[in-house]
């Protein structure tokens, strides 16, 4: 019987040799005459071990990494394949304390799985959410997803339950579910994971919000920097049409729900949900006034579905387990698991999926192990390219939606992106104007002028120039912006910039 | 002329099959953008004909978007990045290197026409900063160096 062999196809490892690795163990074994069956996972989201080679042995899975192409003679010579000794060799990769300190919910089978096997997905208990789904009544299903406390996983937190409830209650002939994976925070990449990992999760998940509102089509927003997971979702959508879970009628069940993979072309701003729906439309990706709410009127003037990657492949396992089950992880009104991004100077980069509570410090230096570069982590921005940045001082915070609101951060999407005390954080909050400029959509003047405005002032703080006058100016601007702007795109990006300013008040040149 | 004869027959092809999409003109300009490196201007007109739109609107959906161009490219896009994970790894020292060593800023191509230089924020990378990509490939935790071997690599 021929070994199996784990290698990723996730991009993050392929961007570290994954490809060339997999290439050179196949040919490898071929040279030695050693019959095996190389399957491409996804991550187990422990890049700096990636490219990670698994072994499936009969005590479990064994671990290699972070293996090189030069690595692969040795490996054989050392019997990896039945798990033998060597430099690279990490053990049963469940037990690794990274992996094994985590609760995985959402990312319950990315690393595990074959990604595009509608068998392999079946096997590790997919599809049971659907297959409860379809002998619930649409409002049953509904009810499980509010009672689950499930927030929006895309950063604004705003319950999946009643934008589902709003959605069921609007009649209309045809209603829309849409998926934004336009992943553009920085710091983020679980959206990516799951896609090349385990797509057929959120391709259920998304499944279970159609029949449970009554919509008939999805489409998955997906950003242009993620060509490898295209590639994957559409073979899984593929697999997912001829195995009868798409199309017209589900599992014989006489539902319908298709399914399509859309482009965006590299506007942050059309993660907003309204100016995705403008791109999808085919149009500028302009942000809309609300009201009225997608959920009314969303696509093409339709009810519409709009959820985050994360928050959609989280239904599968309230489905499964029920909403009480998920709603029994977390802490105060953020229940369940947040899958965090642990990103910039880390030494141990990569995905944590935690219950809601743990602290930034606990992640930061349990999870995370302190800084890539030995140095003191001197700043850390939370929840993208629109997060606050925090002090060590504010470490002890627990990761949860109402305690980051207290201190005037934001949990967003999970990215946590560390620095040094090399950081200049004038220079950051120069950046965060900057990035503004060049992602406004131009609808508001707040975020339009604003944002240039708040570049040209702050160009003239990080080179100390009326400092007196320039840092009253730039705090007033951003009191324009955070309450004057149509999204979030003017209106939070004074939080990287005020808590840069508040925070680390010396890199401005303000005397403390 | 025969060039213009196969853009347009190109564009022509592109539009019959996709204009029936519900919101079909971003899978258009992407189809264009795959098969001829750009959205040629003078393509602009038959695309706004047969969606019934004006040219000011798909003018205005082409300059919107940062990634369709109006222009030819170079054989090869190298897009950095300059999110803050990887400015949190060096990304500017990289962002530097790759100017210099390319010759070039951003939006601009190399004389020799192999590469067009482009800055990009965030390719969800951010476990391996800094990162890169080449068209569609993808690299992690790169360092000058690694930075010159990948091209020479890409250039081959």
């Amino acid at each position: 019987m021929s070994v199996t062999v784990y290698i990723p196809c996730d991009s993050s490892a392929v961007s570290l040799g994954a490809n060339r690795v997999a290439n050179a163990v196949a040919q490898e074994a071929k040279n030695r005459g050693i019959e095996i069956n190389v399957v491409r996972n996804g991550s187990r989201g422990m890049y700096w071990l990636e490219p990670m080679v698994e072994v499936a042995t009969e005590k479990g899975r064994i671990a290699y990494g972070a293996v090189k192409t030069g690595d692969v003679a040795s490996l054989f010579d050392a019997d990896f394949l039945n798990g033998g000794a060597h430099a690279l060799n990490l053990g049963l990769t469940e037990e690794i304390p990274y992996l094994k300190k985590q609760q995985r919910l959402t990312f319950a089978r990315v690393g595990i799985t074959d990604p595009v096997s509608v068998e392999d997905y079946v096997a590790h208990d997919g599809y049971r959410g659907l297959k409860n789904a379809l002998s619930y009544s649409q409002a049953d299903v509904v009810k499980h997803v509010s009672d689950s406390g499930l927030r929006g996983r895309g950063g604004a937190a705003f319950p999946t339950g009643i934008k589902w409830n709003t959605v069921l209650n609007t009649p209309s002939e045809q209603k829309y579910i849409i998926c934004n994976a336009d992943e553009g925070d920085s710091g983020t990449f679980s959206d990516r994971m799951i896609m090349e990992g385990d797509p057929l999760v959120l391709i259920e998940g998304m499944t279970i919000a159609g029949i449970a509102v009554g919509a008939t089509q999805g489409y998955i927003y997906l950003r242009i920097e993620y060509p490898h997971a295209l590639e994957i979702l559409n073979k899984a959508i593929e697999n997912a049409t001829a195995a009868g879970y798409l199309g017209d009628n589900i599992n014989g069940s006489g539902k319908t729900f298709h399914l399509e993979v859309r482009q965006g072309a590299g506007a942050y701003v059309c993660g907003e949900e309204t100016a995705l729906m403008e791109s999808l439309e085919g149009k500028r990706g302009l942000v809309r006034f609300k009201p009225p709410l997608p959920a009314i009127s969303g696509l093409f003037g339709k009810p519409t579905v709009v959820n985050n990657v994360i928050s959609l492949a989280s239904v599968p396992v309230i489905l499964d387990k029920g909403g009480e089950f998920y709603r029994d992880f977390g802490m105060g009104r953020s229940r369940g698991t947040l899958p965090l991004q642990l990103a910039g100077n880390l030494k141990h980069t990569g995905l944590v999926e935690l219950a809601f509570g743990a602290t930034l410090r606990e992640v930061l230096y349990d999870f995370g192990g302190g800084s890539a570069t030995g140095k003191p982590i001197r700043a850390v921005q939370v929840g993208g390219p629109l997060g606050s940045y925090l002090p060590e001082s504010q470490f002890d915070t627990p990761l949860d939606y109402e305690a980051f609101a207290e201190i005037w951060a934001v949990l967003g999407h999970g990215g946590i992106v560390a620095f040094d005390e090399t950081v200049d954080l004038a220079q950051m909050a120069k950046y965060s104007m900057e990035f503004c400029v060049e992602e406004s959509c131009g609808k508001c003047t707040p975020c339009r002028i604003g944002s240039t405005r708040g570049y040209e002032v702050m160009d003239e703080i990080v080179n100390k120039r009326d400092l007196d006058k320039n840092i009253p100016l730039l705090r007033s601007l951003c009191d324009t912006m955070l309450n004057g702007s149509l999204c979030a795109m003017g209106g939070m990006t004074p939080y990287p910039v005020l808590s840069a300013l508040n925070h680390f008040p010396e890199d401005f040149g303000v005397k403390v | 002329m025969t060039e213009q004869k196969t853009m347009m027959q190109t564009v022509q092809t592109i539009v019959a099959d996709l204009k029936d999409k519900p919101g079909a003109l971003l899978p258009i300009l992407h189809a264009m953008q795959n098969s001829l490196g750009y959205v040629p201007p003078e393509t602009v007109p038959t695309i706004a004909k047969e969606l019934n739109l004006s040219r000011a609107e798909v003018h205005g959906v082409i300059s919107f978007y940062h990634y369709f161009r109006d222009h030819a490219p170079g054989k090869k896009t190298v897009r950095i990045c300059r999110a803050e994970s990887c400015l949190a790894m060096g990304g500017k020292d990289l962002e530097s290197h790759a100017k210099k060593t390319l010759g070039i800023d951003y939006h601009e191509t190399t004389a020799d026409g192999k590469f067009s230089l482009e800055a990009v924020y965030c390719l969800g990378n951010c476990a391996c900063s800094p990162a890169i990509q080449i068209d569609n490939d993808v690299y992690g935790r790169v360092s000058n160096t690694d930075f010159d071997e990948i091209l020479k690599e890409q250039s081959a």
